[in-house]
């Protein structure tokens, strides 16, 4: 049932304006060329998902996007603002969230203390130095309705280090989230879960695609194929090609680079099982 | 569990404010004059190592040039005094501010450098002010400059001699460690442990990281100024030594015995600390090594210092812990 809707925002994309717009970016790390005049843009409701083999400049990328290193050319665009050479936090301010590949959550706090931070972020100043926190209602309430859109509101009182990987990875969604963003930047959500981790991580993702327009780095091909409208496969720092999940299924540069033999097995594993529902 | 904390350790500060008010008169009583002296000097460097606790161990900016602006305070009040000046008030709050200032200045180039570079640079700019004031002959120079007369205190106390001093150096020390203590619990307080816990994801979800670091630093600094210009009121001298990176290990020595981060861990590492130096200066000359051995001692007993043995739960830790080797 869910997978006919998201079937019906596969055929509608195209029509949209891109949210996201990233035109030929460069990063060198002396004379390594990272990011190699990369282009590519991102619409509003659509997951667009970039492959690619380890050291393709995944990374590179999503830091360069989000703030955390400066590109040595080309122009970034987010819903007609440019982005290009703004600091981190004034980019999550035009409306661009991120996670992390390594979960990034306050491991000594509770969940909530979490929660309240990356809410305050939003709600005015943080310059405010002489009332207690705990007295603002508003923040607190924040805070649980995030929690309770992510399933977080029975772990509150939780230490967030000490919760399970799986559950830390929402925490990571969920501290992003907090931004109400245009864009959200996932780097490989689904890193060192389970499968049915996973399928939830999937389902969560799903439940946001409606909402914002969404990068997904990912390794994980099961959940990239379910997902994404549009997947970019990055080779070398550089767009091999960007196409829908058939195209790229059926691309033979991109097998032979990418999927290679073993992995291309279990994508094609994977298509009669998903063509079967 | 932090508020039922809160409102006990409350009564505890009032309690203990009430105690240090009537002091002066115990010690009068008792004949012991002298330590009304001591114990102002205790509440001078209790609001100093207070003010590095708020950015080393909340912000978690390990700064080792904290006497700077506790120099930079007690000159400015050399200065004005040199140049006629003679309101305590005045004096101090352009002591405060002169810190600050020169805090902003310092931070906004130190706070761009992280780890070991931060230490090093903040020592560095610490050590550039001492020699600048070890040059400056017209202010005594290398041998320091001697106050004349006591600048006049507010509120008409002039006549109450030593006393005097001690409950207006009180009570600036207890309004700037209430605002302190309100900072911690406010929205600034909880986004600079943000920051000190995870930076990257604090910059990430949208906080202006350096803004935030370089007001703690700034306010900080004012601070430490403060603690200067009233030091400098309290010696009734001023010399470049007040400035010297020892100091400025001492200041950071007396927060990590009180506990870094913990709301009082620099108030009640300053009054152990010069408690001890106090009693250990009476039985020997030399009383660098017991408090050296002391300090090994809280490293490798109390890391979280001797305040966290104070809080109920840092106590039941600690004697757990003692259980647990025994």
């Amino acid at each position: 049932m869910v997978r006919s809707a998201r079937e019906s925002v596969v055929t509608t994309t195209s029509f949209r304006q891109p949210m996201l717009r990233v035109d030929g970016l460069v990063k060198r790390f002396g004379g390594f060329l990272a990011t190699d005049q990369v282009s590519l843009d991102v619409c509003a409701g659509e997951v667009h998902a970039l492959i690619g083999p380890n050291g393709a400049g995944k990374t590179t990328l999503v830091n360069q996007l989000s703030g955390l290193l400066a590109p040595d050319a080309g122009r970034i665009e987010l819903d007609g603002v440019e982005l290009t050479f703004l600091p981190a936090h004034r980019r999550v301010a035009a409306g661009l969230s991120r996670c992390f590949q390594l979960t990034s959550v306050f491991r000594q706090s509770t969940v909530l203390d979490n929660l309240l931070m990356a809410v305050q972020a939003h709600a005015g100043s943080s310059f405010s130095l002489f009332r207690p926190r705990s007295a603002e209602a508003a923040l607190r309430d924040g805070a649980v309705a995030l929690a309770e859109q992510l399933g977080l509101e029975t772990l509150l009182d939780r230490i967030a280090g000490a919760l399970p990987h799986a559950t830390q990875r929402q925490l990571d969604v969920a501290l992003a989230l907090a931004a109400k963003p245009k864009l959200l930047l996932l780097d490989e959500p689904m890193a060192g879960m389970g499968p049915d981790e996973s399928e939830r991580m999937v389902e969560l993702i799903d439940s946001l695609r409606h909402r914002m327009a969404i990068l997904l780095v990912e390794h994980d091909m099961d959940a990239v194929f379910k997902l994404a409208n549009r997947i970019t496969v990055l080779v070398y720092g550089r767009v091999l090609t960007t196409g829908s999940a058939e195209e790229i299924r059926n691309h033979p540069q991109v097998q032979e680079v990418y999927l290679g033999s073993e992995e291309h097995e279990s994508a094609t594993v994977h298509t009669p099982a998903r063509a079967g529902t | 569990m932090e508020t039922k904390e809160h409102s006990s350790s409350r009564w505890l500060v009032v309690v203990v404010i009430i105690a240090l008010a009537a002091f002066p008169w115990a010690a009068t009583a008792l004949g012991q004059e002298f330590y009304i002296g001591f114990v102002r000097r205790v509440l001078i460097f209790s609001l100093a190592a207070t003010s590095l606790n708020f950015i080393l161990g909340y912000g978690g900016m390990v700064a080792l040039g904290h006497a700077g602006f506790v120099g930079i305070g007690a000159y400015a009040v050399v200065i004005l005094v040199d140049a006629g000046v003679t309101s305590a008030l005045v004096l101090w709050t352009v002591g405060m501010l002169a810190a600050a200032l020169g805090a902003a200045a310092i931070g906004a180039i130190s706070l761009r450098t992280r780890g070991v570079y931060f230490i090093m640079i903040t020592l560095a700019f610490a050590q550039m002010l001492y020699y600048v004031f070890v040059s400056l002959r017209t202010y005594g120079g290398d041998d320091g400059y001697t106050l004349q007369t006591r600048p006049n205190l507010p509120f008409g106390l002039d006549g109450g001699g030593e006393s005097a001093l001690y409950w207006v150096v009180l009570a600036m020390v207890v309004v700037v460690l209430w605002a302190y203590s309100r900072a911690i619990d406010s929205r600034f307080g909880h986004a600079l442990t943000g920051i000190r816990d995870n930076e990257t994801r604090m910059s990430a979800l949208g906080y202006p990281v350096y803004r935030l670091r370089l007001v703690a630093f700034t306010l900080a600094g004012g601070a430490a100024g403060m603690a200067g210009a009233m030091l400098a009121t309290h010696n009734g001298y001023v010399g470049p030594g007040l400035m010297h990176w020892t100091q400025s290990a001492t200041i950071l020595i007396m927060v990590v015995l009180g506990g870094t981060g913990r709301r009082w861990g620099g108030a009640i590492g300053a009054a152990v600390w010069l408690l001890l130096e106090e009693a250990f200066k009476l039985g020997t000359e030399y009383w660098h090594m017991p408090l050296g051995l002391l300090l090994i001692a809280v490293a490798l007993y109390a890391p979280r210092g001797v305040s966290a043995m104070f809080s109920s739960t840092g106590a039941k830790a600690w004697f757990a812990a003692r259980g647990k080797a025994s």
